[in-house]
């Protein structure tokens, strides 16, 4: 006892619990990481086009494959069905909430999927909302996403510009765009491929990894 | 024993022999329209030997007005042949079925239509007739079905009843006498009249997946509302949230002087789950929290999404999320890159030169053109008023990220679809 009163940290440790990571298929996320954590809120930030989407859509697709339920709370209306089956996704096993710019109801059905309870995985994608609209969220409701999360197994992955979960989030990746590749002559070119290098941010120690998106 | 009452009459006497039949007997079939079958075991005792026990059921259905053909024999399907085809009362004797069925044609018996052609080939007219053939003959031509209808025309065919059971109706009506003008007060009858609902289907082992909820409304008028779920329900809680959501979207339009709820019974959903299956939301409760969501963001903006049998760029339809595939797959081999989709598309201003884009501008999207893929041309639905027909290109601009932008032939002008993410 008085070795923990005389290094409070030590008492926090007590609460931290072991978080399953399942791998999901995404073979530059996984090694990032090891997977996707479950109980725990999982944030991938980048520029736009910086392969942000394109990974979530894989990570959806990998839990939908696995046989989980999964929820995709769409702020700006920005969900393709069709870039979600052409990555694998089986749609029927997602539901799709259309927020058509309303942030605050995109939050309030985040809230009431992750209360509700039974998903395998939670997308909010935030990548398109204004900064001024973001910056005016409360951190409690990070707060109140992470106590609602971390006894479940469902794992809350955010899509956004800038790292918005700030402590609450448990791994924090960043994606950027190593560059796009074209294919075909001059003048008849296709867009064929897009490499996206993945960066840990939190925790610090994880490792790097890359993706390549493929145009269909 | 077994005593068939058949009604040669009209068939607006049924409710009276079905009344007739619930009086003497609980256990009984309604095998045909206008004929019962009761299961006299037992009755013996009370009245008699079988022509005794049929005279006084024809005692007791005259007493009701009823000229019915009544018959008694060792098994169901016997007495309702007898019944069927002799009027008066008649008993069939333990034993002797085969020789007073014998001569019934045998088109009373419910054969197929090959099989009525087989037999006629043969020759074979009466019950007697077929009930005479060998055995393995009948199995060998017509298998198992045939060896049950030989047992039919001996009158050997032992089964048990199939119970007759009244159709319940779980509904409950309230006439108020004053108006409702608050969801609170209207909500507190619903509530009760939910848990009787519930408690009747639950002592019935039944459940509800069908709410008919009717508010008759001060003025006359009638506010009727249907909620169906994806699953039945037996609780009475998630019902009353239902109603209360749909309520709450929907207000009645004027004060409320009458309450009637219907519950349309099915059978309790059973699930046997797996340890290994991945864990999916209750049904109830998601039904609850989708609708919340709904509340908030319109009813057409929830859901799952599939995709149409169309080629149309964007085309999708959002459907009522209510049944998923918990059966795990393979993971999908590659990553594909996604599309951001910009609804309804950007109209953009976009600069030519050679007839390829050099740069772009529209609504939060700005820039040169650094990298081109294109053009793609798609058209389709030339038959309709909506066709499409439009070059598409992938450009990368200066502000560093990838769009597809389309030449839209028809409006003859350009948009921005979306960007690449």
């Amino acid at each position: 006892m008085a070795a923990a009163l005389a290094h409070p940290a030590s008492l926090l440790a007590l609460h931290q619990t072991a978080r399953t990571i399942s791998a999901t298929g995404v073979s530059g996320f996984d090694a990032v990481a090891g997977g996707l954590p479950e109980g725990a809120i999982t944030e991938v930030f980048g520029a736009p086009s910086s392969g942000r989407t394109s990974l979530g859509l894989g990570l959806l697709a990998s839990a939908t494959q696995q046989g989980k339920v999964c929820a995709w709370i769409d702020i700006d209306d920005r969900f393709s069905p069709a870039a979600a089956e052409e990555s694998g996704t089986r749609l029927n096993n997602v539901v799709w909430v259309r927020c058509r710019g309303n942030a605050g109801h995109g939050f309030k059905a985040a809230d009431l999927l992750l209360h509700g309870g039974g998903f395998g995985l939670i997308v909010m994608d935030l990548c398109d909302v204004p900064r001024r609209v973001l910056q005016a969220v409360p951190l409690s409701y990070w707060y109140r996403f992470r106590r609602a999360v971390e006894s479940t197994p469902t794992s809350f992955l955010v899509l956004s510009a800038e790292p918005q979960a700030r402590s609450t989030a448990t791994l924090l990746v960043e994606t950027r765009r190593a560059g796009a590749r074209f294919a075909g002559k001059p003048r008849f070119e296709l867009l064929r491929s897009m490499d996206v290098e993945l960066t840990a941010r939190k925790p610090v120690r994880a490792g790097n990894g890359s993706l390549v998106c493929s145009a269909a | 024993m077994f005593a068939a009452l058949h009604n040669p009459g009209n068939a607006e006497a049924e409710p009276a022999l079905l009344a007739l039949a619930q009086e003497l007997t609980p256990l009984f079939e309604h095998t045909l329209p206008n004929t019962v079958v009761l299961d006299m075991e037992g009755f013996e005792r009370l009245l008699g030997p079988p022509a005794t026990m049929a005279a006084a059921l024809d005692a007791r259905a005259r007493e009701r007005a009823l000229m019915l053909h009544i018959a008694v024999a060792a098994n169901p399907d016997a007495a309702v042949q007898a019944s069927l085809r002799f009027p008066g009362v008649t008993v069939v004797p333990a034993g002797e079925e085969a020789r007073w069925l014998g001569p019934l044609e045998i088109e009373r018996l419910p054969l197929t239509p090959e099989m009525l052609e087989t037999l006629d080939r043969w020759g074979i007219r009466t019950f007697a007739e077929f009930a005479a053939l060998p055995v393995l003959g009948i199995a060998t031509r017509f298998g198992q079905d045939g060896v049950y209808l030989q047992k039919l025309a001996r009158g050997e065919q032992p089964r048990p009843l199939v119970p007759w059971r009244p159709e319940f109706v779980f509904a409950r009506r309230d006439e108020l006498e004053h108006a409702i003008e608050l969801l609170e007060p209207l909500l507190f009858v619903l509530g009760r009249q939910l848990s009787e609902i519930c408690a009747e289907l639950n002592s019935h082992g039944l459940a509800t997946h069908e709410i008919h909820v009717t508010l008759g409304l001060d003025g006359g008028a009638e506010d009727k509302r249907t909620l169906r779920l994806p699953v039945p329900v037996a609780a009475s809680a998630p019902l009353l949230k239902l109603v209360q959501l749909e309520l709450e979207a929907h207000r009645p339009p004027a004060a409320i002087l009458a309450i009637a709820l219907e519950a349309i019974p099915v059978a309790p959903r059973r699930l046997q789950t797996g340890l290994f299956v991945p864990q999916a939301p209750e049904p109830a409760k998601l039904e609850l929290t989708l609708r919340r969501i709904a509340k908030l963001v319109g009813e057409e903006n929830v859901g799952t999404p599939s995709i149409p049998d169309t080629h149309r760029p964007g085309a999708f339809r959002m459907e009522r999320a209510q049944r998923f595939e918990t059966s795990a797959a393979s993971p999908p081999q590659r990553l594909a890159l996604a599309l951001r989709v910009f609804r309804p598309p950007l109209r953009a201003d976009v600069q030519s030169a050679e007839g390829m884009p050099v740069a772009v501008r529209a609504p939060g999207v700005r820039g040169k053109v650094v990298r081109r893929a294109g053009p793609w041309r798609t058209s389709g639905d030339w038959w309709r008023s909506d066709a499409w027909h439009r070059d598409e290109w992938d450009l990368g601009l200066s502000d560093g990220a990838l769009y597809r932008v389309y030449w839209d032939e028809r409006e003859r002008a350009w948009f921005v679809e979306g960007r690449y993410d």
